[in-house]
């Protein structure tokens, strides 16, 4: 048959992606539960890394249920749901839908006989998604630790978010304006990132990535948007 | 076919040697110095991605040779990109699976391999002009003479950059102060930290560069 004739490309086209499809979805189903069990305990591990328990990725699954005592799923009026698992809440699908209509996951974790409140993060950087965990005092005002991370920031500058330089800066700042006044949506301030650097004493503020200012911007969105649902849970409880 | 050649003839052990010094793919041939640069700052992640490197390049060397009588000329820059490609993502899903805090430090450099020239290069010099032994020693060593230079940048990046290679404390400890500090950091050493960053990924290869060519006189251009 001759090679350079069209009817002899179309079917060694064919061929070779019928072929290339079969291989591909074989194997990416042979490893399929693998990889799903590999983020199942990252997140476990990422949830833990927030008040301050690092664990090895295989112990993750056993060392997450002494820490973290209760696991909510609130609604958008404060309200639990008891319905849904927490932990198998996907922001990502969540946030496509209406504020009303969403899933909030909550976890309370217990430390050396302290209480912590586990604010799951998902927003938008600047090339793809980006996502964290934000736990609180048992105040729920102060943070306690933060953990970030993303799918495609730039090398060296955005994708320094999950870097513990970065990360450690969130510790004792506070969310609220004023300490006494409640979880009301006037008092909510959230933490910023600040282009050039937080001045010192600022309790609101962490120095901003040089380089990064979009990706910095987006943990401002995120922390913000994030945060200020759990607001009225915070107040009834 | 009267004289067969050996499997290891003086002509396929050439295939070897060559690409780890007189025909280097980066040195030499300047081909993939951006994940050169983006994975060597510490020696785990470089093995991985020089051995990952080798196997798409082998396996896309004898794919496309034993398919190189059937390729129809037009498309066959195509077909290549498919092959590789499909193969990339194999490697993709098994890093994912099986070592998934490597696939995380390597990241998007994997999914690069694909558009690493070398893989490229090598299949549309080689491997469609020639029989697949031939072109999976050619990948084998094309990958070997690419995790050279990965896995000798990488040593001196992390060793001068972080004290440390293959994630052990290789110039001792270092704590807050120097009085709880062991090895090299007691007496007051400091890590280069500029080491960890991309332009000294460059420097390095380039005094690479400098080195093999003073003692390789095939190298020396006039």
């Amino acid at each position: 048959m001759d090679r350079n004739s069209n009817t002899y490309t179309f079917m060694f086209s064919s061929i070779l992606v019928i072929v290339v499809a079969l291989v591909l979805a074989f194997v990416s189903q042979a490893t399929k539960s693998r990889y799903e069990s590999n983020i199942e305990k990252e997140k476990m591990q990422s949830i833990l890394a927030t008040i301050g328990v690092n664990v090895d990725r295989n112990q993750a699954a056993v060392v997450f249920n002494d820490y973290i005592k209760q696991s909510l799923t609130l609604r958008a009026d404060g309200s639990i749901n008891k319905k849904v698992k927490a932990f198998n809440v996907n922001l990502h699908k969540e946030l496509k839908k209406e504020v009303d209509k969403q899933s909030f996951p909550l976890y309370i974790a217990e430390k050396d006989g302290k209480k912590f409140y586990i604010v799951p993060l998902y927003g938008a950087g600047l090339w793809d998604a980006i996502w964290g965990y934000v736990s609180l005092d048992s105040d729920k005002n102060t943070i306690e630790g933060t953990v970030f991370d993303h799918k495609g920031e730039t090398p060296g500058l955005g994708a320094q978010i999950t870097e513990k330089w970065f990360q450690k800066q969130f510790k004792g700042k506070t969310i609220l304006k004023d300490a006494k006044a409640g979880f009301t949506n006037n008092n909510f301030i959230s933490v910023k990132t600040v282009k050039g650097g937080a001045k010192i004493g600022d309790n609101h503020g962490v120095d901003a990535i040089s380089g990064g200012t979009k990706t910095s911007d987006g943990i401002n969105n995120m922390i913000a948007e994030r945060l200020a649902h759990y607001l009225i849970y915070f107040q009834n409880n | 076919m009267a004289d067969k050649e050996g499997l290891f003839s003086k002509k396929n052990i050439n295939l070897l040697k060559d690409p780890l010094n007189d025909n280097n793919p980066i040195t030499v041939q300047v081909l993939g110095i951006c994940s050169a640069l983006a994975v060597t700052v510490q020696l785990k992640p470089a093995i991985v991605m020089a051995i990952s490197v080798m196997v798409v390049v082998a396996a896309s060397n004898v794919i496309v040779s034993s398919l190189r009588n059937l390729i129809p000329n037009r498309v066959r820059i195509i077909v290549q990109l498919v092959i590789v490609a499909a193969l990339v993502i194999l490697v993709d899903l098994t890093l994912k699976a099986y070592a998934y805090d490597i696939s995380k430090q390597l990241s998007v450099f994997v999914g690069l391999i694909i558009t690493n020239c070398i893989v490229m290069g090598r299949l549309e010099a080689f491997a469609l002009a020639n029989k697949p032994w031939a072109s999976f020693l050619d990948g084998i060593g094309n990958g070997a003479g690419y995790g050279l230079i990965l896995v000798v940048v990488s040593f001196f990046r992390e060793l001068l950059g972080s004290g440390k290679l293959m994630g052990f404390e290789i110039l001792g400890h270092k704590a807050k102060t120097i009085a709880e500090s062991t090895g090299l950091y007691a007496i007051g050493y400091e890590n280069n930290g500029f080491m960890l960053l991309a332009p000294m990924a460059l420097i390095v290869v380039g005094i690479y560069i400098w080195i093999q060519r003073s003692f390789n006189s095939k190298l020396i251009e006039i």
